[in-house]
């Protein structure tokens, strides 16, 4: 059974209102988004500004309430929870946000930070806290003595750990990453993203990965789900998408992820005209006023999400029929073989660099 | 290459003096220079002094607090010394600079149409009219729908991408020689990415400027970019075209950062990283500032400071392990 399963969710809101308080204008948000995740999987929202991605993470969590639909974890109804039961869900799902810097209070120092959910929650006997709180720092790499401090006193990267180890204080089955590393430095964020992965090995946890770097969501997700104006315009496994994207708009998406690599093939396709506005998403397809396969059909007749035999859905009408999309995604065509063996040695530490051998990439981490 | 550059700069350092008494070097001892018609990626993370330098070239840093030595020759100026009122026509005319965040470089209320022909006025003068006509033209090149429309909407009303493009719009206003693009997609999804990337590649070929591109993003530079400089705690530590160096990076810094990239091709379990932090830059470390990070690091390394040699045909590097294929073969 999956963790969780969310059906047909949707989310207006209020854009305009008359003198009256009557409602004028909505903007579709979300607009009948369906996925499942199961335990210990990665699932990436993907999408342009304004497409509905970071609603959906925090629908999930009834952090805002859907106008309809359902979402159930772990078998349970959320929709219909009460205050307490709400309460009892919020230990086993978590958020982290994309700016570390204002989600810690910088009046509370990293233990009390780490302290309040297990407190809240009753997780841990009050003498044990201190020493459950150095074992989560441990876990997110910090040394246990910096329990002492405050927020400021850390460097981006470092807050994203202690923003996680809050996360994992109650022990989580599911965590929604909302751009968690689109605010670090390129150094830091692959620490980030190793530090992630290693949690989910080793904690079998859940993730939904809002991001708008394709590239990272690659790198770390299983299954993707990509969105259009609050819609789900296809929905795959990782590998199978970025292999052949099907919607002419993850075509275009997918093609345009510049790559390391100077001079690298790619047939990108720069989609024309503006994104249009969610208050008055274009009828039929929402993607059709900048697709460049569109057909009168289209304009009228909004297409269904149909998956095909090995999960792979897309919704758009002309799928049978458009070309193959097999490179459009570009290729960095991996390092050079020097650069390959300098990119290990420099993972592998000084021994691996004086002695010339190379530790292979994939060598697990050390576990305290 | 063999033509003679359009900026050059030689020696340039950056002192901030703080509120507190600390000074911090934001740039020491940079060299740099752009050929006319070059793409130059200026590129490193945070606080290396890529953004600073730019500045410095526009003349843009707050006098009071930065002390700035060394020389920036354009076009027959030496920047540094050129009196303000000189610098301010050069800066439109021949410099332009476009930022990160287009919603803050323009000015809410004004339309965009007044805020271009104020530029066009300013630098070329002409009837209000013939400006007009010209800033609508300008909104056409930058791929604006309907300008005549547009030109009378406030900055409010255009999306993102929009905006970016009519800074880009202002920015050639008056055919500059030279244009800093600080950021200038970072703010933007990659579809919008794509089109800005391919307007700024379009107009280069136009108009035959050059182009400073400051990012963090390699991808990016790997796209537009002729030559690269990667800077890190105020020095350049790496120049090399721009095949050079995503194919044999010569310093271990760059080496770190492109093994950090998640890639397309391959899964790796495990990204590269840079352990540690960057040096406080009030007070520098002795030596190469690279050295408490680098796997690489020997006693040498720590004792003093190494010099940007070239390694290869315009290729520099600021490491005395280059060229770093002998570490591995």
């Amino acid at each position: 059974m999956a963790l969780l399963e969310v059906e047909g969710l949707v989310k207006h809101f209020v854009a305009e209102r008359s003198l009256f308080g009557r409602a004028l204008a909505h903007v579709k948000a979300v607009d009948g988004v369906s996925f499942s995740l199961d335990t210990g999987k990665t699932l990436a929202l993907v999408g342009e500004s304004g497409c509905g991605k970071s609603t959906v993470s925090r629908l999930v969590l009834r952090l805002i309430e859907p106008d309809a639909g359902a979402v159930r974890f772990d078998g349970r109804d959320l929709l219909s929870l009460d205050a307490n039961g709400l309460r009892s869900f919020r230990r086993e799902a978590q958020i982290i946000f994309q700016d570390p810097y204002a989600s810690l209070n910088p009046r509370m120092t990293v233990g009390q930070i780490l302290t309040e959910p297990l407190a809240l929650h009753d997780l841990v006997p009050a003498p044990r806290r201190s020493e459950r709180v150095s074992e989560l720092l441990r876990l997110v790499g910090l040394e246990p003595r910096l329990a002492r401090r405050y927020p400021h006193e850390f460097s981006g990267g470092q807050r994203q750990r202690i923003a996680i180890a809050r996360a994992l204080a109650v022990e989580p089955k599911l965590i929604i990453c909302d751009e968690p590393v689109s605010a670090l430095d390129v150094s830091i964020r692959s620490q980030i993203l190793n530090l992630l992965s290693e949690l989910q090995d080793r904690l079998g946890l859940a993730y939904i990965f809002v991001s708008h770097d394709l590239a990272v969501v690659k790198h770390i997700a299983d299954y993707v789900a990509v969105m259009n104006l609050g819609q789900i315009v296809e929905t795959a496994e990782a590998d199978t998408l970025f292999a052949a994207p099907r919607h002419p708009y993850s075509r275009a998406l997918l093609s345009a992820i510049p790559v390391p690599k100077p001079r690298a093939k790619s047939s990108r396709i720069v989609l024309q005209g503006e994104i249009p506005s969610a208050i008055n998403p274009p009828p039929g397809c929402r993607f059709h006023t900048r697709c460049p396969y569109v057909v009168d059909r289209c304009r009228s007749e909004m297409p269904w999400l149909v998956a095909d035999g090995i999960g792979h859905a897309t919704a758009c009408h002309r799928t049978p029929e458009l070309p193959s999309s097999e490179a459009i995604v570009p290729m960095d065509g991996g390092f050079s073989p020097v650069l390959e063996k300098l990119v290990a040695a420099f993972s592998g530490g000084p021994e691996a660099a004086r002695g010339g051998g190379v530790r292979s990439l994939g060598a697990a981490p050390t576990t305290p | 290459m063999s033509t003679s550059p359009l900026i050059e700069i030689r020696d340039l350092r950056i002192r901030f003096h703080g509120d507190d008494g600390r000074i911090t070097h934001a740039v020491d001892g940079v060299d740099l220079s752009v050929a006319n018609g070059a793409t130059l990626g200026l590129v490193g993370e945070s606080g290396c002094g890529k953004s600073v330098t730019s500045l410095a070239i526009m003349g843009l840093l707050p006098k009071q607090s930065a002390e700035i030595s060394g020389a920036i020759r354009f076009d027959g100026f030496d920047l540094l010394k050129t009196p303000d009122q000189t610098l301010r026509d050069l800066r439109g005319i021949r410099l332009a600079m476009i930022f990160q965040e287009p919603m803050t470089s323009l000015n809410p209320s004004f339309t965009i149409g007044d805020q271009i022909i104020e530029a066009i006025l300013r630098h070329r003068g002409g009837s209000q009219r013939s400006a007009r006509e010209r800033a609508i033209e300008l909104l056409r090149r930058v791929h604006i729908p309907s300008p005549e429309r547009r030109i009378d909407e406030y900055p409010h009303k255009l999306s993102g991408g929009m905006r970016q493009r009519v800074m880009i719009a202002m920015a050639l206003a008056c055919d500059p020689r030279l244009l800093i693009a600080d950021e200038p997609t970072t703010a933007l999804d990659v579809t919008l990415q794509a089109q800005i990337l391919e307007l700024m590649r379009e107009l280069k070929a136009a108009s035959g400027a050059a182009i400073i591109l400051i990012t963090h993003d390699l991808g990016v530079v790997a796209e537009v970019c002729d030559e690269v400089a990667v800077m890190y705690a105020g020095e350049i530590v790496e120049r090399a075209p721009v095949d050079e160096l995503f194919s044999a990076p010569q310093h271990p810094y760059t080496v770190g950062l492109l093994g950090s990239i998640p890639r397309l091709d391959h899964r790796a379990e495990q990204l590269a990283t840079i352990e540690g932090m960057v040096p406080n830059m009030a007070q520098p470390p002795a030596g190469c500032r690279f050295a408490a990070r680098c796997p690489f690091v020997l006693d040498a390394c720590t004792k003093t400071s190494p010099p940007l040699l070239e390694v290869g045909p315009g290729h520099l590097s600021r490491c005395i392990r280059a060229p770093l294929e002998l570490l591995v073969s």
